[in-house]
């Protein structure tokens, strides 16, 4: 256990020094957010005083957007998928395989230190600015409620990569992956609620997506957080966000174990 | 590439040319002629290089469709709440998405990945070599590949724009068309000047490409109508980084909403300052290049 903090405290430390270019990425990531925001209040004036879309009031959409833009922060997968990627193509998995370390259990220490550092330095900006849109801020609808919705962060991120660790197993069979993973990804931004809160689809078409992983990757924590998931349907939501952690990581294991016997090490 | 670029010149017995000044008694044209020729070259290396990859080719244009039919389906879901955004009905929303992707993809076929190699070039010292090379090195760098596969993506906005133009019973003159051409061509300017300029930052840090990157978030606002905007955040985006104008004024264009031609001024005018002050910045910059690694 010891020798994951070690590389937990190494990847902090690493990623720190590329805080410049977080706090740049972080900055330019409010530009499209600042520009949504005002996409939905000329929406919501248009549609005269007071009006709802779905059922979300003005201040509940500019929340949903400030919310699920902290739980990217804290959740999405950063360039682990890409590192991991071409560790397996340049061979430089090999030592994983005679270290007494699992390769996995390495690159998830990796994954969340990259998160920590980020949040470290994007913390600033975020917070400013949901300071100065705290009047469209809503709190959440109790303690029990924000104590879920972080445990569902937890799993969000998990989630996330577990994902895109079984995604970067594909270049143990292809040479290029970054296609497959945009591919992916485009499917994600949109059933996971980037773009809007999945409650404004038609009905049947949000019904469906709950048949996939997408909204547990981010939109299920925000409902959470907002009270539009309680009671028994927020105890489903969470075994079944557990059921995709475990499914996504049954496969990236799989996808490992079954990689690595073709893996010739090329310049290893 | 380079040695190919070097066999070209001496062909044309290599004329020195730096900046804009042109010695010997070579005529503009003859100096046209040869830029073409090198472009030419240039054009047949992408192509080659291109179809060793094809079945990767053809996965990124895959990508690039998604990506448009997402931005499709946000418009598509935004509307199922509302039926106008400022004065913008859904299908001349459609317009402006198909025209916004129509002007990126135009970015991206010839400059986009050249803006983003520059950093690269900067830190590996190769553009000592295409500084050596007799040529306009601001030509060289910024239209050394081009990326065949986002014609095939403007080609596919195209169609989505002919589709809402059906929808809107919209039949654009011939002049329309033309005038949406040219300002296109001063949004694609837009683009690539600022992202030429960001790009030239990496003469001072090594880790431009990040920066570089952060770029493409902007192209997020150039789709969006440019009414749904106020105060601060539309001047900045009118006047400093004028997103809200490259392709929201052609689109007005051709969809009749252009009520004067102060937006149409505004952008050409735009266009020649980014691009003198991307120029100036690319100069200032390229004095300070120290070569990495030799």
């Amino acid at each position: 256990m010891k020798k994951y903090w070690h590389v937990i405290n190494i990847g902090i430390q690493n990623n720190l020094t590329y805080r410049f270019n977080f706090l740049v990425r972080a900055l330019f990531g409010l530009v499209p957010l600042i520009a949504v925001l005002y996409l939905w209040r000329t929406i919501y004036a248009g549609n005269g005083a007071g009006s709802m879309v779905g059922n979300y009031t003005f201040a509940e959409m500019v929340s949903y957007y400030l919310l699920t833009t902290v739980v990217d922060a804290l959740t999405a997968v950063n360039e682990d998928d890409w590192q991991i990627a071409t560790d397996i193509k340049d061979g430089n998995i090999s030592q994983f395989l005679l270290k007494a370390i699992d390769y996995l259990w390495f690159r998830l220490c990796l994954f969340l230190s990259g998160r920590a550092a980020y949040m470290a330095v994007a913390a600033v900006p975020l917070g400013v600015f949901i300071l100065c849109l705290q009047k469209y801020f809503v709190l959440p609808p109790g303690w029990i409620a924000l104590g879920l919705f972080l445990v569902s962060v937890v799993l969000t991120a998990l989630l996330q990569f577990f994902i895109s660790y079984a995604m970067a197993m594909l270049a143990f069979w292809v040479l290029e992956v970054s296609t497959f993973i945009f591919i992916l990804f485009a499917f994600e931004f949109i059933a996971s609620g980037h773009l809007f809160p999945l409650d404004i689809l038609p009905h049947g078409l949000e019904r469906a997506l709950y048949y996939t992983p997408f909204p547990y990757q981010l939109y299920f924590p925000v409902s959470i957080y907002m009270g539009k998931a309680a009671g028994v349907e927020l105890i489903r939501g969470l075994l079944l966000q557990l059921f995709w952690v475990m499914a996504a990581y049954a496969v990236a294991r799989c996808a490992w174990r079954r990689g690595i016997r073709k893996y010739s090490a090329v310049g290893g | 590439m380079i040695w190919q670029l070097k066999v070209n010149d001496r062909k044309f017995g290599g004329i020195r040319d730096t900046g804009a000044v042109v010695e010997t008694r070579d005529t503009l044209r003859s100096l046209f002629a040869r830029y073409l020729n090198i472009y030419f070259e240039l054009w047949k290396n992408s192509v080659t290089r291109e179809m060793i990859f094809k079945t990767n080719f053809v996965l990124w244009i895959v990508v690039e469709m998604l990506w448009f039919g997402l931005q499709l389906s946000f418009i598509g879901v935004l509307y199922l709440h509302t039926d106008h955004i400022g004065t913008w009905t859904k299908w001349q929303v459609v317009l402006l998405i198909g025209g916004s992707h129509f002007i990126q993809q135009m970015f991206q076929a010839f400059f986009l990945v050249n803006c983003t190699n520059l950093s690269e070039l900067v830190r590996t010292g190769k553009l000592d070599f295409l500084l050596l090379l007799p040529v306009n090195t601001r030509f060289l760098v910024s239209v050394r590949q081009v990326d065949l596969g986002s014609f095939v993506n403007a080609a596919s906005a195209v169609a989505i724009m002919a589709y809402a133009a059906h929808q809107l019973h919209l039949v654009p003159t011939a002049l329309q068309i033309t005038g949406f051409l040219m300002l296109s061509i001063a949004g694609i300017a837009i683009h690539y000047s600022l992202m030429f300029l960001l790009a030239t930052i990496s003469f001072w840090t090594v880790r431009a490409q990040g920066i570089v990157w952060g770029y493409y978030n902007l192209f997020n606002i150039a789709r969006m109508p440019d009414e749904a905007f106020r105060g601060w955040f539309r001047a900045v985006f009118t006047f400093a980084i004028p997103m809200l104008l490259v392709s929201n004024v052609p689109v007005r264009l051709l969809a009749d909403k252009l009520g004067s031609l102060v937006p149409l001024l505004l952008l050409l005018a735009m266009s020649i300052v980014c691009f003198c002050v991307s120029e100036w910045g690319w100069r200032v910059s390229v004095r300070r290049y120290t070569s990495a690694s030799s």
